[in-house]
């Protein structure tokens, strides 16, 4: 009885699931789909090997500070950051009073109310303020960016797919469309006001290309400001800003698969021991 | 409870006298998980996994109420409390990633814990109690799992919450009223946040309450073993502490490796990036999935594209839910009298191909659903039913089993190469017989 009933209700599933299969394979063969641009142009970011990436990663605190500071002067034009706190950059080797002149010194001021009308108005920042925004909020972003929104940074390595070496290619992969593109594509184009970036999902970012020349930033350690150089130090920095404790992390994570595994050791030992005289 | 012979705690200080007159939980203990449980001698390591189960729920406890201290379940505020806890709670990251990646442990082990259950025939008579109430714990697993990635109000999140709500829309005529008053609201958003968060933090308490169900129900018969023979005597059986006290520390020994791993070295791997994006409403990932573990349901609710009768979408839902609502019937769809799939065959054929079969789902589950994708999970969502409904029921009546040995301690012996004077494998029918005696 139960395998009557069982068996019709395995029919039924089976039989509508074989429609369906007939359903997927006569569309494939009469209407097959068509190849997409992005599936065939987009390209995958190359790997910037990172100091802080594998097992044992620790961030280059200069990279980042060299990082940071082509933060701040390209890319805090446009993105905000408002996750990172100015006081967590003594994490990567500023003292405190470099981070309070930092802070201080910041282009944009942090909003604020004015202490005797009441009225908004900003002051200068402190170490224990997030750095703040550059657009009051997201219409003011996307009227200033031909209605795109710059996205926040402080995850912007988490946010997307092998996150450091994505910001790395994108930055430095603008180029003009292949002319294979514009053979197997005559549709494709990119639109104005837009830049063709194979490393971006749909292959037209609104973003303008943020380095447009060696030197751009001037490193203060003299490293020389490459536009390749200054791609690999931001990307480091924003994968500081994602994942700030990642030196902890390692050290941690090193720490407690060594206690572990005396563990394992010990308990193995001590299973063996307790099942030493029985066959199981 | 289980067995004559089971030893009966005899407490030795006077306090602990004094304790079990007044209350005798140290009693309840040892007979529960300590040497007062007679266990078969020859269990393998698949049998670590019910208490790493166990252990991770524990983990994700602790973890998880540490964690209610510093999350806001805000839909304005969610996201950055998030971010507060990863930056600025001392240790915040390890609890984070920890309580995250605790889910994944604790699905896969329960998984590993659901197919030996499959492969051994432990859902069998006389245990069919101890997995309804084993079901019962997945589904509230499952409800508790996903209501937990939608509090960080990330994308994923958010659309997750808006799809899996949205397969209560497919009932017909009441279903779009289901779906509003399950979220509070037309869409997922404050309201529902809040009430995710009140049954995140409930239902995990409700799981204990079930486990401890389910622990009292599998000491009554007592513990299944790789033969599926029962216990025949004091010589099948050792007791719970210290034998397999011991054997679990090597198993949670292990599972603590692999956790660890994950947790310091790649804490981001079985996440999604676009969890990293707060949630926007007016914004839809290029590509919804869910976690990991619910990949092979989603690829079946993907795989149901055509009407019959019913909307596509319906049958969808009905085959999703009805994917995981059929393991109740399990006990009474294979009616074998052979619990090991060790002696049966033609079963152990059909469940290597249901692993696979299961794998694929999961792979198509997240895939990008070009045609060969879709027909791959269509074929498979399809074997998927047929094994459950069909093949495991028909091959439960036609399967010769192979030779059960005589006892577990027979088995134990004939593995090490010796002989005891009651070793001697019955014929097929006498154990047929024998099994089919006890069951009953």
């Amino acid at each position: 009885m139960v395998r009557t009933i069982s068996t019709l209700i395995g029919a039924a599933f089976v039989f509508v699931l074989a429609l369906a299969l007939f359903g997927t394979v006569k569309t494939t063969i009469t209407e097959p789909t068509p190849e997409s641009v992005e599936h065939v142009f987009h390209q995958e970011p190359a790997d910037i090997h990172l100091a802080s990436a594998g097992l044992f990663g620790k961030f280059d605190d200069r990279q980042v500070q060299r990082g940071f500071q082509v933060f701040k002067e390209v890319c805090s034009a446009c993105h905000s950051l408002k996750y990172v706190h100015f006081r967590d950059l003594t994490k990567i080797g500023y003292s405190t009073a470099e981070v309070k002149a930092i802070a201080d010194q910041w282009a944009i001021e942090q909003p604020s109310i004015n202490p005797d009308t009441g009225e908004p108005a900003t002051r200068k920042n402190v170490p224990s303020d997030p750095f703040p925004s550059p657009f009051a909020n997201e219409i003011a972003a996307r009227a200033a960016n031909n209605n795109a929104l710059p996205p926040d940074f402080s995850l912007i390595t988490k946010a997307r797919e092998d996150g450091p070496n994505y910001i790395h290619a994108l930055i430095t992969g603008y180029q003009n469309p292949p002319a294979a593109l514009k053979r197997e594509f005559p549709s494709f184009s990119t639109p104005p006001g837009l830049h063709y970036n194979p490393y971006f999902a749909n292959l037209n970012i609104a973003m303008p290309p943020p380095l447009t020349a060696d030197g751009q930033v001037t490193y203060v350690d003299g490293t020389k400001a490459t536009k390749d150089q200054m791609a690999r130090d931001v990307a480091a920095f924003l994968t500081w800003t994602a994942e700030p404790n990642l030196n902890a992390r390692h050290a941690a994570g090193i720490a407690a698969i060594l206690f572990i595994l005396i563990f394992v050791f010990l308990a193995w030992g001590a299973y063996q021991n307790v099942w030493r005289d029985l066959k199981h | 409870m289980s067995f004559p012979w089971a030893k009966h705690y005899e407490p030795k200080q006077p306090l602990m006298r004094w304790l079990d007159e007044k209350l005798p939980l140290p009693r309840l203990v040892y007979g529960a998980i300590g040497a007062g449980y007679p266990v078969p001698r020859n269990l393998n390591y698949f049998w670590n996994f019910g208490v790493l189960a166990g252990l991770a729920l524990v983990v994700q406890i602790i973890t998880g109420v540490t964690l209610a201290m510093h999350y806001a379940s805000y839909s304005g505020g969610a996201f950055a409390s998030v971010e507060a806890i990863m930056r600025d709670v001392n240790a915040g990251w390890f609890l984070r990633y920890a309580h995250a990646n605790g889910a994944s442990m604790f699905l896969l082990v329960v998984y590993i814990h659901i197919g030996r259950g499959l492969y051994y025939g432990s859902y069998k008579a006389p245990r069919e109690m101890v997995w309804l109430l084993g079901v019962t714990i997945f589904l509230l697993m499952m409800a508790t799992a996903f209501m937990g990635y939608v509090l960080p109000w990330g994308q994923m999140s958010f659309w997750g919450a808006q799809v899996i709500t949205g397969f209560f829309s497919a009932i017909p005529l009441v279903g779009e009223s289901i779906r509003i008053w399950l979220l509070g609201g037309f869409a997922p958003d404050n309201a529902a946040l809040n009430r995710f968060f009140s049954l995140h933090y409930l239902l995990p308490f409700v799981i204990a309450g079930v486990i401890i169900l389910h622990i009292w129900a599998l000491h009554i018969p007592g513990s299944n073993n790789p033969t599926g023979v029962d216990v025949k005597g004091e010589q099948d059986t050792v007791p719970f502490h210290p034998y397999y006290t011991a054997k679990d520390g090597v198993g949670v020994g292990v599972f603590l490796l692999i956790f660890a791993a994950l947790i310091f070295f790649s804490p981001n791997l079985l996440g999604h990036p676009d969890n990293y994006i707060e949630a926007n409403p007016l914004s839809t990932p290029a590509h919804i999935v869910p976690e990991w573990y619910f990949l092979p349901f989603y690829a079946i609710l993907k795989s149901f594209t055509a009407d019959f009768i019913l909307p596509a979408k319906l049958w969808g839902v009905l085959a999703m839910f009805g994917s995981i609502l059929l393991l109740f019937f399990l006990p009474w769809l294979d009616t074998s009298p052979v619990r090991s799939a060790n002696y049966r065959p033609k079963l152990r054929i059909a469940l290597v191909v249901l692993l696979v079969d299961v794998l694929i789902l999961g792979y198509v589950g997240g895939a990008e659903p070009i045609a060969r994708n879709v027909i791959m999970g269509q074929i498979a969502a399809a074997y998927y039913f047929a094994h459950f409904l069909i093949i495991l029921p028909w091959i439960s009546r036609s399967e010769k089993p192979v030779a059960l040995p005589h006892s577990i301690t027979a088995a134990v012996l004939a593995k090490h190469g010796g002989t005891s004077p009651g070793h001697s494998a019955l014929t097929t029918d006498d154990a047929l017989t024998h099994n089919t005696a006890l069951a009953n």
